[in-house]
């Protein structure tokens, strides 16, 4: 069985410096790999790199054995890899339900039928269960940016699972939202890695969240994987606790 | 809700009825004004798809036109039907739109305004020098109008809704275009690019298509303005009509559907009904675009918008003040 | 090959003035993200207000420093003040379209209360030609050339080796930093603002006696300018320079040698070229790409 997704030894620097010092790991099939490190370790560069978003200075990823460093993200997100951001990225003048609808259009049809077909794209029921499980039912024809910060975070999740993707990287998923949002997105990210057998990496500086979510987590230190292993293990790890949970 | 739906369906009714009907005694300078309206509209519109809901900065929407007025000018004179000139329009405008589009793919967005100031200036230079095609500084006279299923347009009222029926045949195209996915991603890539590419939305092809697509609106547009004017010379065709449709844009309200409509009426109609200030006109003008932008950058549409806007929010509120003077009340 | 030299002089002699044109057209984009598109219009605009000040009876040499007084008044601290303060948070766009409709408004002023017809206006410097290594050429392309040369030495000289040009290269890098160490950035961007009306003002003197007052004179040089500033770099003095001096000279050998109909081709294409292979301009330096 091949991995979901093989990084192998990603390097990239900013003008001599190296914010991704030589990362390699792999996901398997239904995983959730949780990544932790201090700010400024390189996590979200790297994820940057994985992404298309940034050029790696040198390695290689791979989805499903296949290669696709330098690949643009669209056509990543074609393979079925999608992502979310730090930082809140829905169309606040869209509505929620047309938000979800954007996030899935790309992966019905083509260029011809996007252009003649329905203007939902076929998409809304898909939408609309979205939503539900997301529980934004009564929000679907409000504008995405009238929406609290904590929903337009679970709506910015919900567009990374609309094209139902194979492997999802989520960049503090958990970032500014309140106690009882949080336990419903963890609830639901689990929901959908058990139902749709859909991988996750989850960046996230709330260790509770990361502890009780990831199968896995993997501990990054300046630009470097400093340990991998279960929940657990990590939390043992001597190494681990000095460079980041020490303080 | 449902009422106001009618309301607005009951409006729109009335305005083409009153466009249809209102026009009929209308002498030919009116009926030519119009008609001119009816043609900016389709520019502006083209414009509009590019600039209003892809965000990107054309200055060569006039050289389109140009091309468009030439190619029905040429072919027309010669003896082809004016349909035929607006298919190599479309497809000329539309080739040469997705080819300028490529620097802006490149470069930040604000160079994509340049390289097409640049083509809008090579092509009136096309137009002027290339004698052997258009004519040059003498321009092509005599253009015949069409006739369209057998009816000749010849007259300003038939050729009035020969300009009318194509603006509401693009009309509904646009319509189409923006509601439909494609215009969906239109406006994910002006608002947020990066995030549009992560899901899995081609910028760069939706880019080329909206730049494409704007051009070849503004093709159709000159394949109308050259029966209207019977003449076509280089001269309304320089940067200063890319730069007049850009304002109409802008000043009806860039992003807004009826936003060309608006800013084609104002730039096209103001200066008509100016008239009586004699050669002031367009200094009022001038001044009333940049008192316009100051107040509202976003067009007269978007006053309109932020007014309607200002209107939920307080009924809104209006509506959550009751609910909680209840919740108050209750005992 | 006539007068090869005649025309080098006679494309920097432009080329110089169109530098000092697109050198205030890249202050203004730098210390405030205003494309001034009236920038051509402002170059017209002044050798209007001087004549007018010589039809009142003022002497030469005093209608050009009305001139320049009257340019810096309504096209720097009015300029600024009235459309860009209100216009600037608005953002890019509606801005540039607002002074698109300035151009409008200036030139059908021009039009309206002075002449449509174009105006003769005095040189500053002597006309008639000299030789040299045996060849006539023009003497006022040279006294143009050298008063152009004269104020880009003092206008970099001002922004690099005084206090002021110090605060005001700050405050347009990074008005935010600019601020924290004390840089009076908003007095700072008023300043580029006067210095910018100066130099069209200046650069209307110089070229109006070669090319006539004319209210649609703007259009080919606010142009000629942009395409100068571009291609030199969008965000550099020094490249607005050479820009202007390259458009210039390129200018003048084309309708020699390539052909006058096509001649305001050239600079189009090499802007094109320019915008293709090295979008940053041919001296500028890359700006940076939000991700």
């Amino acid at each position: 069985m091949t991995a979901v997704l093989e990084v192998t030894n990603i390097k990239k620097s900013f003008g001599g410096i190296h914010a991704v010092n030589g990362v390699s790991f792999d996901v398997q099939e239904g995983e959730i790999l949780g990544l932790i490190g201090p700010n400024g370790c390189g996590k979200s560069t790297l994820f940057n790199c994985i992404l298309g978003q940034l050029t790696p200075s040198d390695g290689e990823v791979k989805v499903d054995g296949k290669v696709v460093t330098g690949m643009r993200p669209s056509e990543l997100n074609g393979l079925g890899v999608s992502r979310t951001f730090q930082l809140l990225q829905v169309f606040p003048k869209l509505s929620v339900r047309e938000n979800l609808i954007l996030a899935g259009q790309e992966h019905q049809g083509n260029m011809l039928s996007r252009l003649l077909g329905p203007s939902d794209a076929g998409l809304t029921a898909a939408a609309d269960q979205m939503i539900g499980f997301f529980k934004l039912d009564h929000l679907a024809k409000e504008p995405a940016g009238g929406l609290s910060y904590g929903q337009q975070k679970l709506l910015d999740a919900a567009m990374a699972f609309m094209g139902g993707p194979r492997l999802v990287l989520l960049d503090e998923p958990a970032g500014g939202v309140n106690l009882t949002m949080l336990a419903d997105l963890k609830d639901r990210l689990r929901a959908i890695n058990q139902e749709k057998r859909a991988t996750f990496v989850v960046i996230e500086h709330n260790m509770e969240f990361v502890m009780s979510l990831c199968t896995r987590v993997m501990v990054m230190a300046e630009g470097k994987v400093l340990a991998v292993g279960s929940p657990a293990e990590v939390r043992a790890n001597p190494a681990v606790i000095e460079a980041y949970l020490g303080h | 809700m449902t009422a106001g739906k009618y309301l607005q369906i009951a409006f729109g009714v009335i305005v083409i009825a009153a466009l249809i009907v209102v026009p009929m005694n209308f002498n030919r300078y009116g009926l030519f004004i119009l008609s001119q309206w009816a043609v900016m509209t389709i520019a502006a519109m083209g414009l509009n798809l590019t600039l209003g809901y892809a965000g990107q900065v054309s200055l060569a929407q006039g050289a389109f036109v140009g091309i468009g007025a030439y190619a029905a000018a040429i072919m027309t004179s010669n003896g082809l039907p004016l349909i035929a000139a607006l298919g190599v329009a479309i497809v000329l405008c539309f080739a040469i739109g997705w080819i300028l589009g490529y620097p802006a793919l490149r470069v930040q967005h604000h160079y994509l305004a340049f390289v097409t100031l640049a083509f809008s200036t090579l092509a009136f230079l096309v137009f002027r020098n290339e004698d052997w095609l258009t004519k040059g500084i003498y321009g092509i006279s005599n253009i015949p109008r069409p006739e369209i299923f057998g009816f000749p347009t010849r007259r300003p009222l038939p050729f009035y809704y020969l300009c009318l029926g194509s603006l509401g045949i693009v009309s509904l195209a646009v319509w189409w275009l923006i509601r439909s996915p494609w215009g969906r991603a239109f406006v994910a890539l002006r608002e947020n690019p990066v995030r549009a590419l992560s899901l899995g939305i081609d910028t760069r092809r939706y880019t080329l298509m909206a730049f494409a697509i704007g051009s070849a609106l503004g093709g159709v547009a000159g394949t109308l303005y050259a029966p209207l004017t019977q003449y076509v010379d280089p001269v309304p065709f320089s940067l200063a009509l890319s730069l007049d449709l850009l304002m109409m844009v802008i000043v009806g309200g860039s992003g807004f559907f009826f936003g060309p409509f608006l800013g084609a009426m104002i730039a096209v109609l103001l200066p008509e009904w100016l008239r009586f200030t004699q050669g002031y006109y367009l200094m009022l003008y001038a001044v009333a675009v940049i008192l316009l932008l100051i107040y509202s950058p976003t067009g007269i549409l978007g006053i309109l918008d932020r007014y309607m806007a200002e209107r939920r929010t307080k009924a809104a509120s209006a509506l959550r003040a009751v609910a909680k003077s209840r919740l108050e009340t209750a005992p | 090959m006539s007068n090869l030299l005649d025309l080098l002089v006679a494309g920097l002699a432009t080329g110089a003035i169109y530098a000092i044109v697109a050198v205030g057209f890249t202050l203004l984009w730098q210390t405030s993200q205003t494309i001034n598109f009236a920038q051509g219009e402002f170059v017209m605009l002044p050798a209007f207000l001087m004549l007018a000040a010589m039809q009142a009876g003022a002497p030469f040499w005093l209608a050009i420093l009305i001139g320049i007084l009257l340019s810096m008044l309504l096209l720097g601290l009015g300029f600024k003040m009235l459309l860009v303060d209100p216009m600037l948070r608005h953002g890019v766009l509606p801005l540039a379209i607002a002074t698109m409709a300035l151009a409008i408004g200036i030139k059908e002023a021009v039009k309206q209360f002075w002449s449509a017809e174009a105006s003769p206006f005095p040189s500053i410097v002597p006309t008639g030609d000299i030789s040299i290594l045996g060849r006539p050429v023009a003497l006022q392309s040279i006294g143009v050339l050298a008063l152009a040369i004269l104020a880009v030495l003092a206008l970099t000289t001002l922004l690099n080796r005084t206090s002021i040009g110090h605060q005001m290269q700050a405050a347009a890098q990074n008005p935010t930093v600019a601020k924290i160490i004390g840089v009076p950035v908003e007095r700072m961007i008023l300043f580029t603002f006067l210095i910018n009306a100066f130099l069209v003002a200046l650069a209307s003197v110089l070229i109006t006696p070669i090319y006539l007052a004319k209210f649609s004179s703007g259009e080919v040089l606010g142009q000629a300018a942009f395409i100068a500033a571009i291609v030199g770099g969008f965000n550099q003095v020094r490249g607005a320079i050479a820009g202007g001096l390259l458009i210039g000279v390129v200018d003048n050998l084309a309708a020699a040698y390539v052909s006058t109909q096509y001649r305001a081709a050239v600079p189009l294409i090499l802007l094109i070229a320019v915008i293709l292979l090295r979008p940053q301009g041919m001296f500028g330096r890359p700006e940076e790409r939000t991700v």
